[in-house]
């Protein structure tokens, strides 16, 4: 599974958007579909256990988990240190 | 969340004893639990029917005691939020083994608490808590406006005589739709200003956020702050750089509507907002910037209080 798909996949299950997260394009905003904060933080630690990475501080941001194209991009740091 | 920095001990000692020597407060040997004297009560009372004669609109009355069902925090998100701050309430369900063993352990000053269960209820974290729950079901069509006076507690010990690990709150909660309560919150931010200005008190407003827990807490408080969900009133009162928050301003959007089933009459969840006010918190920035004798407080300060 592409990275991208596994993140949407995750987002679905933890971050109780109001919408089908298939209607939800990568650049799309998260918050706007109805992720609350503390969604956005079950969010961020599935994928901490999914992918086996750490969010340093620096990435603790609202806008980190702004949309799936956001995480993606975190990751894809956070993967290749 | 602030801690104090060593420029600011000298401040808070001398708040501290100043407080003690003229009767105004009672220390004991834990942090934040000092007892309240004659004159900082009699202060206080007065601080308290002051705010309440600020409402624009009658309020319904509620009292709640110092302990909530414990339910509450678990529907609403505090233990994932401020795990730090929760105070649960323990109690003994054993049978006679249990006690002999519990009775034993306390006289040795071994340690005891595996021997003691989680209760029902709860200590009360936030003076607005315990109204939700009573609200499920449809608002009247004007919404609901609720006050209440309840203590509330906080586990953060701090030698800062602001800091407490319980005080009361003179809250305000206001239910309904979100531009009903927005323009509610909005009313009152206004008003408090105002009301701790006439106090004497150098009083800002300033967008503020909860001190969530952790490192997630960083995203919480960011998320708080860029929707503006929070406002509070703050003056200094031990330090000019961090100054304490006497009042705040709570937009809580559909939160607890959805956790207790709050709707308005058009079926759409319930939007809340509260407010309150650290009563202690405004009677020591009193105490503070007047001088610890209420005799000699400024002829207008005395009068908005002592009208």
């Amino acid at each position: 599974m592409a990275r991208v798909d596994e993140i949407r996949s995750i987002v679905a299950e933890y971050g109780r958007l109001g919408v089908d997260v298939g209607q939800v394009a990568d650049e799309d905003s998260l918050y706007s579909a109805g992720m609350t904060s503390h969604a956005s933080v079950n969010v961020m630690l599935a994928l901490e256990d999914h992918f086996d990475v750490e969010f340093p501080e620096r990435l603790l941001h609202r806008s980190t988990f702004e949309s799936i194209l956001n995480l993606d991009q975190a990751l894809a740091e956070l993967l290749d240190q | 969340m602030e801690r104090e920095r060593p420029a600011e001990d000298d401040q808070v000692e001398r708040l501290f004893a100043g407080l003690v020597s003229h009767g105004l407060i009672v220390p004991v040997d834990v942090h934040g639990i000092f007892g309240r004297g004659a004159v900082f009560e009699d202060v206080l009372r007065r601080v308290d029917e002051m705010i309440v004669r600020q409402s624009a609109e009658p309020a319904e009355s509620l009292t709640f005691p110092p302990v909530i069902d414990r339910s509450v925090i678990q529907r609403t998100d505090y233990l994932d939020s401020f795990p730090q701050l929760a105070g649960l309430i323990y109690g003994f369900l054993g049978d006679h083994r249990d006690a002999h063993q519990l009775s034993g352990r306390v006289h040795r000053g071994e340690p005891w608490g595996e021997l003691m269960s989680l209760t029902d209820v709860c200590l009360n974290p936030a003076a607005c808590y315990p109204l939700y729950p009573t609200m499920t079901g449809v608002l009247p069509l004007a919404g609901r406006l609720v006050t209440m006076l309840n203590w509330v507690y906080r586990r953060e010990p701090s030698p800062e005589p602001t800091r407490m690990q319980a005080f009361r709150v003179r809250e305000f909660v206001r239910a309904g739709s979100p531009a009903m309560v927005l323009e509610w919150r909005e009313a009152w931010i206004r008003r408090g200003l105002d009301l701790l200005r006439r106090l004497g008190l150098p009083a800002q407003t300033e967008v503020a956020s909860d001190p969530f827990f952790g490192r997630v807490g960083a995203v919480l408080a960011e998320g708080q702050r860029a929707q503006q969900l929070k406002f509070e009133v703050v003056v200094p009162v031990v330090s000019d750089d961090h100054p304490t928050a006497l009042c705040s301003f709570n937009y809580h959007q559909d939160h607890f509507g959805h956790a207790f089933d709050i709707h308005q009459d058009d079926g759409s969840v319930a939007h809340t907002a509260c407010l309150g006010f650290g009563l202690e918190r405004v009677v020591i920035a009193l105490f503070r910037h007047h001088g610890f004798d209420p005799d000699s407080w400024p002829a207008e300060v005395r009068a908005e209080i002592w009208c």
